[in-house]
């Protein structure tokens, strides 16, 4: 065949050429190039916003996650979970396909509930969308509305739902959004009357660390309040293990949750994840609505303690006073393993501000903080944060972009140490930088969720995480002359 | 082949279980259940279990979408390609190393298991894709010079939207002198991972295949391996068997591919697909358009490799027939020494199954070279065809679910108490809470390889490891 002639033969890359672009992706020039792309996303640090509605869901107790739209999305998120937890992630999809594309996903929607109110028994079920119903425009308000009067799910079962968009914002957008419907569906006919309950509010944000969640408990506990925990994966994510399965293993009490409006005041502990809850709250809601920076380090943890001993008129208890003690003596002791140490930094804003918060309170550097989905304020912020510190001098932020971004900058400008998800661990190999796992998801170590990461706690097992590592390092790395028995 | 009995497993018993789920449903899903679970029946030339139908919403369904089919199973494994997830972030940074798939190269040079993604925003939706996609090829093929061709996988707002992928690839290709593919593989079609597939195979025919030959002379002995994803290094276990036996393994679809070797594959002589149905599109192309014969295989556990060498060799001459055996004899007696020293400690158990393309019932000679029997399997997104190859595999009475919700398998596993459930990642956790070992099938549970006899060796530690872990005997609480 005349044709087959014309076919080229395989290609190989000869190894010089290899060995050049090895190189060449280290350069400045690389740097200059790779900055400069506008449409290409290389390994991004953000998942999409249905994700993070789908773990608001999980932190209600009895609550069953609906997925209205393509069943694969389900899936995706469910599988996330489950790896970065080690957990079921019970969650359903109504599978939109071809036919939904034409018509509408109304009765996938009605025969969705249906079955999943039968099969699982939830007391609520969270909807929120994938792209395909968010393009079709699907028009959930009335869905669910009809859903209702058919008889598809009882008049009264409470059904919050979200529109989720995947091609807007990130998974900490997707979160607000469901936590926000959740609050309204469940509060609505308890709207303020007299005098507030006494409670506190906390919501810890898009956090996927549940001992983060325990640990907000304990010190809550300490201050002899009542709370509510909105929304509490701890035990969702983090469930026992005792020989019977329950897909509903914990989670905020929904009639907890229904008195939110009630409560003497609300707390975020993040305020990217919480916006426009928050922003609701403060319409809604007859207590004194707020957010902290996530109390990652000393100093956060200090102005949460004292906000709570505002909000409470009880001094912070001894105990607390005392815990704060020996993780100021661990970072006395431990700094000089850090001082001037720079870091790498990615993952979602109010981690990163909770982070480069502790670094800099330790003598470290952030010296590249990067969001791959957030805002100019977000910069702004960061930028501020970074001025308030002599360590923070010369470090830089980068919003919008990637982890093949930061590849270049590590490329061209090193760093003592990587801190981030488990998406890092190319860029830490690259450059022979270790990475400290932190974040969202971890899909390659175990139990990492279970050590917290906030409070004096949390700071300290930062600490002794970090130091201990640069240590490991030294020990397994230096010359037979320069082993030794101390450090 | 004698029929298999298991003690306990009936038909009678199984469509009694099968009864008094499905009575639990809703009417409507009950009916719609109904046919795709059943009793096997051997000897049935077409097995009575239906497939290959729209997920009954609400259930809890494993399945995923065409574009995991599309970027998970088919695209992703090759390692010299810039994959381009086309739509918003989700899709592709959750499928991003999720899968196993091995690649040897240098990442980021010469290999790309990375996430690559246009990142849609509203703005994308509104106006389009299509320009945007052009300019984000010539960028990735700018910043990642070595790659070997660019494949772009459509995520489900880019058919909604209108975008015509198809012009930009073919404009990109002419332009960057590389294989650029467009895959239309948007995740709303279809109804699970299985469309993707076969999409993914008819842009492979469409726009790879024939377009390049083989670097170096042909010889009668060129084989490709099809349907090896490369699974914990499942491709890296089966390839050196084939070329003990002589075989010049040309190239390997989708593990550890290259792309130029896969678009040269019309030239080879025998194809020999694992994963039926994830690949069997192809081979049906290359036989009818290039008269390739191709041939199905498995190669989990000793019986079946020995089964498969021997039905390979028989395609060639008497040197590669003698070739077979002399392997066939130099790793049976590995295999027998890994048998003898698990089968005491796992004859008698029993393990349910659930999982993707072929392990469902090509991994049943395994566990019973073990000594475990399969009481019952199904598959997240089979044919029909798949579900008549996996009868005569299973004994009779033992349970097939097809598509199986997460209700009905907590029932089945419930009642017939497997040593050992072997399935994904969302049913793990939720059998290990029941104290139910488990083994993921997909991914080989962050082990393997599983395929060939290292294979085997691995697999028969990973599921006495399993079963017999003492952590089980710490679930009883004293108080």
């Amino acid at each position: 065949m005349s044709a087959e002639s014309a076919v080229r033969r395989i290609e190989r890359t000869p190894p010089a050429e290899i060995e050049r672009v090895r190189k060449w992706i280290f350069t400045e020039e690389y740097r200059e190039k790779n900055f400069a792309r506008q449409a290409l996303v290389v390994n991004p640090a953000h998942a999409c916003q249905p994700l993070g509605a789908e773990m608001v869901a999980h932190g209600f107790k009895d609550t069953l996650p609906f997925v209205h739209g393509s069943q694969g999305c389900a899936s995706y998120f469910r599988s996330t979970f489950n790896r970065h937890f080690r957990e079921p992630a019970p969650t359903v999809a109504d599978a939109m396909t071809e036919d939904g594309a034409v018509f509408g996903g109304q009765n996938n929607l009605f025969e969705g509930l249906e079955n999943a109110y039968s099969l699982y028994k939830p007391k609520m079920m969270a909807v929120f969308t994938t792209c395909m119903p968010e393009v079709i425009g699907d028009d959930l308000t009335a869905f669910i509305k009809n859903a209702r009067l058919q008889g598809h799910i009882p008049a009264d079962f409470p059904l919050p739902y979200a529109n989720t968009p995947s091609f807007n914002g990130s998974h900490i957008n997707g979160y607000d959004a469901m936590l926000k419907s959740i609050l309204e569906t469940l509060s609505a006919g308890h709207a303020p009357q007299g005098a507030d309950n006494g409670r506190i509010n906390l919501i810890p944000g898009f956090d996927a660390n549940t001992a983060n969640y325990r640990e907000y408990k304990r010190m809550l506990k300490a201050f002899d309040v009542p709370f509510t925990l909105l929304a509490d994966i701890s035990d969702a994510f983090d469930s026992v293990n005792d020989g019977t399965y329950r897909p509903y293993p914990g989670g905020t009490p929904l009639e907890e949750a229904a008195e939110v409006l009630n409560g003497k005041a609300t707390l975020a502990l993040q305020k990217y994840s919480t916006v426009n809850t928050l922003k609701w709250l403060g319409e809604a809601a007859q207590g004194t609505v707020e957010s902290l920076a996530m109390p990652i380090g000393i100093r956060n943890t200090d102005a949460f303690l004292l906000k709570l001993s505002e909000l409470t008129g009880k001094p912070v208890p001894e105990e607390l006073k005392a815990e704060r003690g020996r993780a100021v003596d661990a970072l006395t002791d431990g700094h000089q393993y850090l001082h001037g140490r720079k870091f790498a930094l990615y993952g979602d804003p109010d981690y990163l501000l909770g982070l480069v918060s502790f670094l800099l309170e330790l003598g470290a550097r952030p010296w590249h903080v990067l969001c791959s989905r957030t805002t100019r304020k977000f910069e702004k912020e960061m930028k501020a944060l970074l001025e308030t510190s002599e360590f923070g001098r010369g470090c830089t932020v980068y919003i919008n972009r990637d982890l093949w971004h930061l590849h270049s900058l590590l490329a061209t400008d090193p760093v003592d140490g990587i801190i981030g998800d488990t998406h890092g661990k190319y860029l830490a190999r690259d450059h022979n930088i270790p990475l400290f796992r932190v974040g969202f998801p971890i899909i390659d170590r175990i139990n990492l969720h279970r050590l917290p990461l906030i409070g004096y706690t949390g700071t300290l097992n930062l600490l002794t995480q970090l130091a201990n590592r640069f240590l490991d390092i030294q020990d397994e790395t230096c010359e037979d002359q320069w082993f030794e028995m101390m450090r | 082949m004698s029929e298999k009995i298991i003690p306990g497993i009936t038909t009678e018993r199984t469509e009694k279980l099968i009864a008094q789920t499905l009575a639990e449903m809703p009417e409507k899903a009950r009916k719609k259940r109904q046919p795709h679970v059943g009793a096997n029946e051997p000897e049935a030339s077409v097995c009575a279990v239906k497939s290959n139908r729209k997920t009954v919403p609400g259930v809890m369904s494993a399945r995923g979408c065409a574009y995991a089919g599309a970027k998970g199973v088919v695209w992703g494994p090759i390692r010299d390609m810039v994959h381009v997830s086309h739509g918003p972030v989700g899709c592709g940074y959750y499928s991003w190393g999720t899968r196993r798939n091995l690649v040897q190269g240098v990442p980021g040079v010469t290999s790309f298991a990375m996430d690559f993604t246009s990142d849609f925003q509203e703005k994308d939706i509104v106006y389009g894709g299509d320009k945007k996609l052009e300019q984000l090829l010539r960028e990735a093929d700018a910043l990642f010079p070595l790659n070997h061709g660019l494949s772009v996988l459509s995520e489900c707002p880019v058919g909604l939207i209108g975008d015509d992928i198809n012009a930009v690839t073919k404009k990109m290709e002419q332009e960057l002198g590389k294989i650029v593919v467009p895959c239309n593989c948007e995740g709303f079609r279809g109804v699970s991972q299985s469309l993707g597939h076969h999409i993914s195979n008819d842009s492979i025919r469409d726009f790879v295949i024939g377009k390049r030959s083989f670097d170096a002379p042909a010889t009668p002995y060129d084989v490709a391996l099809i349907g090896d994803y490369n699974i914990g290094g499942d491709v890296w276990a089966a390839k050196p068997i084939l070329e003990e036996m002589g075989l010049n393994v040309r190239a390997t679809w989708t593990g550890d591919g290259a792309i130029e070797e896969i678009a040269a594959t019309h030239q080879v002589k025998l194809n020999l697909i694992h994963c039926y149905r994830s690949m069997n599109y192809m081979c049906k192309v290359m036989e009818e358009k290039w008269g390739i014969p191709w041939v199905e295989y498995n190669f989990f556990g000793p019986t079946k490799i020995a089964e498969s060498l021997r039905k390979i060799a028989a395609l060639f001459d008497a040197d590669i027939q003698a070739k077979a055996e002399a392997v066939i004899a130099k790793y049976t007696p590995m295999a027998q020494a890994v048998i003898d020293e698990y089968r005491p400690r796992l004859e008698g158990k029993t393990a349910m199954l659930f999982v993707g393309g072929l392990r469902p019932r090509h991994t049943v000679g395994a566990y019973e070279d073990l000594g475990i029997q399969i009481t019952g399997t199904g598959y997240e997104f089979a044919h029909q065809d798949d579900y008549d190859r996996t009868a005569p595999e299973m004994a009779k009475g033992t349970l097939i679910y097809d598509d199986v919700s997460e209700f009905e398998f907590e029932r089945y596993v419930e009642e017939l108490k497997p040593d050992l459930v072997g399935s994904g990642i969302k049913e793990k956790y939720v059998f290990q809470k029941a104290g139910i070992p488990f083994r993921q099938m997909h991914s080989w549970d962050y082990s393997g390889p599983y395929h060939g006899y290292e294979g085997f060796r691995i697999f028969a530690r990973d599921i006495d490891m399993a079963i017999n872990s003492p952590t089980w005997k710490l679930i009883k609480s004293p108080f």
